[in-house]
């Protein structure tokens, strides 16, 4: 079967994974296109019209200091999947590569890499990104770092995993003998075959991440004001709740947890695309 | 097995040590200063210089350090600067807070996810699968504090089904003697229903909200683990021998498809342990989670190091009695050199 | 009890619906008690000890008596606030001031006992003094603003009167003896728990109370809950109707309002402004607002960083902040405004009192040329993490106006423990911040905020001998005429040299069900539950 009637079959199969994928290209396209199409700036203050509710003039109502909630939300979109998609790039890139090495050289690196990777699963894990944003300062490349030392540990054991049980494979043999380098066999040969189960973690991470950047923003060590950023939006909205002005908290909690709910179900179609061996 | 045992505990030292390590640096790097935080808001340079040299931080790195391991190794924690008490004393009062809660919310999570990824599995692809993915993704995809304050305005502020967030008990029940510490558990001994219900009423919002994250890990992982057993070998013969549909998915294939479940259940609830400060903050828990997070925001070292070391230790502890939980179960399931 | 007796138990007690007959006991107990809620508890019982934060203020002024306290005034819109010039007794049933007005003598109550039965006598009473300008930290520096620095100063004439020498004729002596600071200690009590290097037993008075007020600590849980009961004994002043005060840590706001809405507590500190101007409208909730004496709200520029130093950029930031915008977004209405005042020169030694700027970017942008900064500068404006329901929109909004005269802001958000640090440090350029004085003398204010001596409140580092010598003097005047005369004069030179820009006086709001009356404000912002009463 062609890749693309394969994926078509998967789709068919599997409504919710369509579905995801459709939202994903939306969120793509919000994040690239939303800032020139948002009907108003959404760092303009209007303190006269705080907190109104969703109407005409404004479809998400406004929030306290008047800003429209639907333009902060699209252009949220750049900075939340950005800092999703630096945060999980950083940690599979250093991760896996981490994870590979360990895997096929093993020995000495092997233990080393494993006792570095215990010892931060052995963090109650937010807690730890908490304390990196705390000690460093709370920018927006302090929480990308933050979330991506915590992910580090997935990758690295999947990738150690994996590597180990193909390192002595048939074609591993073949290259090896036909001269290539250690590198090159670990980057253009077990890599590639490691793919799929990292595909699946990668996008559970995407979604992950975006939370615990929401989970620090409760805490005040979220990205700076006056950046819209969902999880602050939420963090903010939420004092509001009680008091009867739902729309500030609930439509970038929605926007957010579409996001996530997007890219966790994402990982799993991921998986039935690339490997129907694992299908779950 | 007690070899096994013992490697595993070996085995766990260094990342113990490691943790120990990376903990007290990372503390010390918080910038806050917790001499000028705690010399009070009228402190002059010089006053704050006498609070830094009383609570021991105009010593260098490594002698601080030393002086920590080897207090450490007495068993003692240090004292928290914000509340004044030994830290020792304050996680072991708030431990079986945050542990009652944790379980509480993983079992409500175990009672749900569990039987939905059995029906799952027996229709995949159904629409019935699809809709138990969407809920139990669903639940994961909030934040926490987001889920918690939801369900407060809903069932306290609005229905006023649940009772007022004022932590485990309302301040007019007296907590039952304290044997272990969990309420449920210690009103239960004293024979106080009315506690026990307080209590219950108390944990329920917060369980809920914890346990709505550990949907989905564990319906996925049941549902996998089920869809494998289903179409393994002996629950062929099982159906060809004409058992019925009840007997082959429960008695036959769902026992032997528990194993994996378990070491999820066991990671679910030490990232919830982990993770569960949010929860407590928005609803007033007196657990260690909410302490950790005061103590970080004042640069109080002490508490935070107690923290993390002992999530740690519970950590390393969980995955040792679930690998020996595994082995006992599973004969077949030899532990890894 | 076996499983089958439990099982029968359990349903027994659903059928009989056992829990609606407990109720009437429990609604009982609840009609006596004051159940308080706040955002954080105190951590620790005695005022004395380091880093004691407000409410452990609060902890000591019910807990512990205090030789004087102050009478009370109703104000305006029908509140009950302290007054702070009526000095009243509570453990000295006197004083008399000696003629050369060098020294004040107070005879004793005969009948006061402490928790424990001891008896209270001036050894106690001396004591107290002495551990108060002796553990340094806030006590002490509080000590000193009234002139009471050195122990000499403290004097056990019998034991039932007891006498302190002034060093000077401080007119903030005798309100300072009335402040949390001075409590009174049992110290036969605290002596058993002395060690060497403990000689003030701080450390055991942080977790147990060894005082003789109003009311006793029943259980502290740090971090959840504490309970008071009353001291049926004690004799200071008319017995308290509260039998019982649960006072317990919330953090989140709005569970401490949707617990107040629907009538679980009876008094809710720490709420947003915005709750309360929501309680104002309606009739189901009770509010008490008193504007919090000789506090404001500013925008502090450190004067010795470029290009803070130039006053012309100082005043052209003041006439460009969004002053109405601010106090509709961030106070909610409730607070007192402070700009918009008639000229530089005051009419009156009130303090606070507006300063003469108002949001005019014409103005703002001309004096920023006239600074030679036409083309704009860039600058980092921080505020406190924990008060950032105020500070917070105030910072967005003022980077958005000052974007409009070329100043570009980065925000930041400092959490606690580095807020203080970073303020002695006294390295950031400009800050949101606000600061009250106990004592409501507007000297007071300036010698800690504006002074020469540069302490840590002095956050914008401003030195300027003129004004110090005004507020020396304002000091130590006994003549009302001049004294009146200095605080104009150095209220003009802070209104022109605006290194500080009051925004706002703030409101001490506090919501309480319907029920609870006798609720009195006091200048160290805590409940006194000696006052209160229910139902």
């Amino acid at each position: 079967m062609s890749t693309l009637a394969h994926a078509r079959y998967v789709m068919s199969e599997n409504p919710l994974t369509l579905a995801a994928f459709v939202l994903f290209f939306l969120l793509v396209a919000c994040a690239l296109f939303g800032p020139s199409l948002v009907p108003y700036d959404p760092l303009a203050t209007d303190v006269a019209a705080a907190l109104q509710p969703p109407s005409r003039a404004h479809w998400m109502g406004t929030d306290s200091l008047g800003r429209d909630i639907l333009s902060r939300i699209v252009v949220a979109t750049r900075l939340d999947i950005g800092i999703a998609v630096s945060a999980v790039a950083l940690s599979f890139a250093i991760g896996s590569a981490v994870g590979c090495m360990a895997g096929y050289y093993g020995g000495g690196a092997d233990r080393i890499m494993t006792r570095i990777v215990d010892t931060i699963m052995a963090f109650p894990l937010f807690v730890l990104a908490m304390g990196i944003v705390a000690a460093l300062g709370n920018t927006v490349a302090n929480i990308v770092l933050a979330t991506a030392i915590i992910n580090l540990p997935f990758y690295a054991r999947v990738a150690r995993a994996e590597v180990n049980v193909r390192r002595e494979a048939g074609y591993v043999e073949a290259a090896r003998l036909s001269g290539n380098s250690n590198v090159r066999i670990i980057m253009l040969h077990l890599f590639p075959n490691i793919m799929p189960p990292m595909m699946v973690q990668i996008s559970l991470n995407m979604g992950w991440a975006i939370l615990n950047a929401a989970g620090l923003s409760f805490i005040g060590l979220g990205v700076r004001p006056p950046a819209p950023e969902w999880g602050i939006m939420v963090a903010e909205g939420a004092s509001y709740i009680i008091s009867g002005e739902w729309w500030v908290a609930l439509f970038p909690g929605a926007a957010l947890m579409l996001a996530v709910f997007c890219f966790n179900l994402l990982g799993d179609g991921l998986r039935d695309l690339i490997d129907p061996r694992m299908r779950t | 097995m007690w070899k096994l045992v013992i490697r595993r505990l070996l085995d766990a030292v260094p990342s113990v040590i490691g943790v120990v390590i990376v903990t007290f640096l990372l503390t010390r790097a918080l910038p806050g200063d917790p001499a000028a935080y705690f010399a009070g808001p009228a402190a002059s340079q010089q006053a704050v210089e006498e609070i830094r040299a009383k609570l021991g931080l105009n010593r260098s790195l490594p002698e601080q350090f030393v002086l920590y391991v080897r207090d450490l190794a007495r068993g003692d924690l240090g004292v928290s600067l914000s509340t004044g008490q030994p830290v020792a004393n304050e996680i072991v009062a708030r431990l079986p807070a945050s542990l009652e809660l944790t379980l509480l919310g993983v079992v409500l999570a175990a009672l749900i996810a569990i039987p939905l990824g059995v029906l799952a599995a027996s229709r995949p692809n159904s629409w019935i699968d699809h809709a138990c993915r969407a809920l139990t993704t669903a639940g994961v995809s909030l934040p926490t504090f987001f889920t918690g304050l939801l369900l407060v305005y809903v069932f306290y502020y609005l229905l006023g089904w649940a009772p007022s967030p004022l932590g485990r008990l309302d301040p007019f029940t007296t907590p039952p003697p304290g044997i272990t510490h969990f309420y449920l558990i210690d009103s239960l001994l004293a024979r106080d229903l009315r506690t026990f219900w307080a209590a219950l009423t108390q944990l329920a919002l917060p369980a809920i909200t914890l346990g709505l994250f550990a949907l989905a890990p564990l319906a996925r992982m049941t549902r996998a683990s089920m869809l494998g057993t289903l179409s393994s070998d002996f629950v062929r013969t099982a159906r060809a021998s004409g058992l019925s549909r009840f007997t082959v998915t429960y008695t036959y294939a769902f026992r032997n498809a528990l194993l994996p479940v378990v070491t999820t259940l066991g990671m679910v609830f030490s990232f919830l342990l982990g993770s569960n400060i949010l929860v407590e903050k928005v609803f007033a828990w007196p657990g260690i989670g909410s302490f950790a997070i005061e103590a970080l925001v004042a640069s109080d070292y002490a508490p935070v190091q107690g923290f993390v070391l002992t999530m740690a230790l519970l950590y390393l502890a969980l995955n040792l009695l679930i690998d020996i939980f595994y082995n006992l179960i599973d004969p077949r399931i030899g532990f890894a050199t | 009890m076996d499983r089958r007796k439990f099982i029968q138990s359990v349903a027994a007690f659903g059928a009989t619906g056992a829990l609606p007959a407990a109720l009437p006991a429990f609604a009982q107990t609840r009609s006596e008690t004051l159940l308080v809620t706040m955002e954080f508890g105190p951590n620790s019982l005695d005022i004395h000890t380091v880093g004691a934060n407000r409410p452990a203020y609060g902890v000591s002024w019910n807990c512990y008596d205090r030789l004087l306290t102050f009478g009370k005034k109703t104000l305006a819109n029908g509140t009950v606030s302290y007054d702070h010039s009526k000095l009243e007794p509570e453990l000295a049933e006197s004083w008399s001031v000696a003629k050369d007005g060098m020294s004040v003598t107070f005879k004793l109550r005969r009948d006061a006992k402490f928790h424990d039965g001891t008896p209270v006598t001036a050894k106690d009473v001396k004591w107290s003094f002495d551990r108060a300008v002796a553990v340094g930290g806030f006590p002490t520096f509080q000590m000193k603003a009234g002139s009471l620095e050195k122990p000499e100063q403290f004097v056990i004439v019998d034991d039932a009167t007891f006498r302190i020498n002034l060093l000077r004729k401080d007119k903030m002596t005798m309100a300072d003896i009335a402040v949390p600071v001075p409590s009174i200690f049992n110290s036969e009590l605290v002596k058993k728990n002395v060690t060497a290097d403990d000689p003030w037993g701080l450390n055991w008075t942080k977790s147990n109370v060894a005082g003789g007020g109003a009311y006793k600590v029943e259980s502290w849980k740090p971090g959840q809950e504490i309970v008071f009961v009353r001291n049926d004994a004690w004799k200071s002043g008319a017995l308290p109707p509260l039998k019982k005060v649960i006072l317990r840590e919330v953090p989140s706001a709005g569970n401490r309002r949707a617990l107040l809405e629907r009538g679980d507590v009876d008094i809710s500190y720490d709420l947003p402004p915005k709750d309360f101007q929501e309680f104002v409208k309606t009739d189901k909730i009770n509010e008490s607002s008193v504007p919090i004496e000789n506090a404001i709200w500013y925008v502090g520029m450190n004067v010795t960083k470029a290009p803070f130093n130039n006053v012309k950029v100082r005043q052209a930031i003041a006439y460009a902040i969004p002053y109405d915008k601010l106090m509709s977004a961030a106070f909610y209405g409730r607070a007192t405004k402070l700009w918009g005042g008639k000229a530089a020169k005051p009419d009156s030694p009130a303090w606070p009192q507006p300063h003469p700027y108002n949001t005019d970017l014409a103005k703002a942008k001309a004096l920023m040329a006239e600074a030679g900064q036409a083309g704009g500068f860039e600058t980092v404006l921080s505020y406190d993490l924990g008060q950032a329901t105020v500070s917070e929109p105030i910072a967005i909004l003022l980077q958005e106006a000052l974007a409009q005269i070329g100043i570009k802001i980065t925000i930041n958000k400092i959490p606690g423990a580095n807020w203080r640090s970073a303020l002695l440090k006294k390295d950031m350029p400009i800050i949101i911040n606000r600061f009250g004085g106990w004592l409501n003398y507007p000297d007071y204010f300036f010698f800690w905020n504006y002074h020469g001596q540069n302490a840590v409140f002095n956050t914008m580092s401003y030195q300027n001998p003129a004004m110090d010598k005004l507020i020396d003097a304002a000091r130590l005047d006994s003549d009302p005429k001049k004294y009146e005369a200095d605080v104009k004069g150095f209220i003009e030179i802070a209104n022109s040299e605006i290194p500080r820009i009051p925004l706002t006086q703030p409101w001490m709001d506090v919501a309480m069900q319907r029920n609870i009356k006798g609720y009195q404000y006091w200048f160290h912002l805590q409940p006194d539950f000696r006052q209160i009463t229910k139902g």
